[in-house]
């Protein structure tokens, strides 16, 4: 052994104990005190500021937070319930604010103590189920083993369960899961999401997993009005932004493209804006003649919009 | 004979609570652990068998402990250890390594002496339980 090694073994348990989080003492004891300490609430309102709309998802994650926050108090009293079982499924319609909201998650579990270490793991069928037999679970256990600790994402979670193939190996990775999310409670977190009919019937189809999922929640789609201030924060984040006209057009533009099928919430906001760059940049190439200002250069005008195939149809129609 | 190679072998041996706050110091200064086995413990044998690669991609100890239990499943009485991995520049080794897993009997070592001209005398250190059986069979 070298020297490395007996100045590792010497720091071990002092070190480890340091790193855990300090559980809360008794003296203070009240609920301003723990807020205080766990910053919690900074944590709350920073969700509030950043993510629009989804008061449902809000809601239920201030009554985690809000249990988190009473548990710890009580166990400093020598009360002690158990971990509560925090694995969820987060269910909407596309583009709303799913994969965002688990990310947040794990960093707000996190901050809260209960998951070591915050990271998230995001997954989806292929990283779990195998392509031939024997392997799925050594998959499926290794991408838990990576999991733990901290959050497992995954995305699109009823592909897992193909009913259509009874020899499909999903079923496998399912049991597998089954079992983590039951004997690893403390370990980690497991997130399932997807679209919100497709995951009722995969849940139809396993009510075991579906009762082994304390948190359904449910995720609404976005008010014109909403989307119209995710478009602007989106904007302001890639260094655009709206005159005062192209304003009400994005507005009209959003009702119309609501209106329209295979509407996808922010993710059609963010193609919208993406594809308004594109014109806007074609608009700026096609007369190089005029001079490149900062304004011109971040600003989305009215015709940037209405170039779009949303309008077209709209006046054919 | 208990054998004592590597941390913590003066020790009574670690229980799993202890392993994995030990683990999870390595992981908090960035070392990869990995689990390695054998049944020639002998102490210039450096090179165990590895038990799947190291775990570069692990963050909790919890992951760990669960390989760990395989391993212990896998090869109840061999010796087995964990190792963490230093890969910072100019490091690049093992800085920390202990037994986690010991079979239930050890018959120890005996010191060979091999007579040499001039009154010479050359010792080596031979394993009772390897020189009985072979491979696979000892513990």
């Amino acid at each position: 052994m070298t020297d490395n090694a007996t100045r590792d073994a010497a720091a071990g348990p002092a070190a480890a104990a340091a790193a855990s989080p300090a559980p809360t003492d008794g003296a203070g004891g009240s609920v301003a005190s723990v807020l205080a300490d766990t910053g919690v609430n900074e944590l709350l309102r920073e969700l509030d500021r950043d993510l629009i709309g989804l008061a449902p998802v809000k809601t239920r994650i201030r009554e985690i937070a809000a249990l988190l926050l009473v548990d710890r108090l009580r166990r400093s009293r020598g009360f002690s319930a158990g971990g509560p079982s925090l694995h969820m499924c987060f269910s909407g319609n596309p583009g709303t604010g799913k994969t965002t909201v688990a990310m947040r998650m794990a960093a707000i579990l996190h901050r809260l103590g209960y998951i070591r270490k915050g990271h998230l793991v995001a997954v989806t069928r292929d990283d779990l189920v195998g392509q031939y037999i024997g392997h799925t679970a050594p998959k499926t256990k290794e991408v838990l083993k990576k999991a733990m600790g901290g959050v497992l994402f995954i995305d699109e979670a009823y592909y897992l369960f193909r009913p259509e193939n009874e020899r499909d190996y999903g079923q496998e990775a399912i049991e597998i899961l089954l079992q983590v999310m039951e004997n690893n409670r403390d370990d980690l977190v497991v997130i399932l999401a997807g679209y919100k009919e497709r995951m009722d019937r995969f849940f139809e189809s396993n009510p075991g997993l579906s009762s082994r999922i304390a948190h359904h929640i449910d995720f609404p789609d976005y008010q014109t009005d909403e989307l119209a201030l995710i478009g602007e924060r989106m904007l302001d984040a890639m260094h655009y932004r709206f005159d005062a006209e192209s304003r009400i057009v994005f507005d009209d533009y959003l009702r119309r493209r609501m209106a329209q099928p295979h509407f996808a919430n922010a993710r059609s906001v963010r193609n919208a804006l993406d594809r308004a760059r594109l014109r806007h940049a074609y608009r700026l190439y096609a007369h190089p003649e005029v001079a490149t200002s900062d304004e011109s250069l971040t600003t989305i005008v009215a015709a940037d919009l209405l170039a779009s195939r949303v309008f077209s149809e709209g006046s054919a129609r | 004979m208990r054998l004592t190679q590597g941390t913590f072998s003066f020790l009574p041996d670690l229980t799993d609570e202890q392993i994995a706050r030990q683990i999870e110091y390595c992981l908090d200064r960035g070392r990869a652990i990995a689990i390695e086995y054998t049944d020639d413990p002998h102490p210039r044998n450096t090179f165990w068998e590895m038990f799947g690669a190291p775990m570069f991609d692990l963050h909790d100890a919890a992951g760990i402990m669960q390989a760990l239990a395989e391993c212990r499943k896998a090869f109840p009485q061999y010796y087995i250890r964990i190792t963490a991995f230093d890969s910072t520049h100019g490091v690049e080794s093992i800085t920390l390594a202990f037994i986690v897993n010991r079979p239930a009997h050890e018959p120890g070592f005996r010191l060979v002496r091999q007579e040499e001209p001039g009154r010479t005398v050359r010792y080596t250190v031979e394993s009772y339980a390897v020189a009985a059986k072979p491979e696979g069979a000892r513990y």
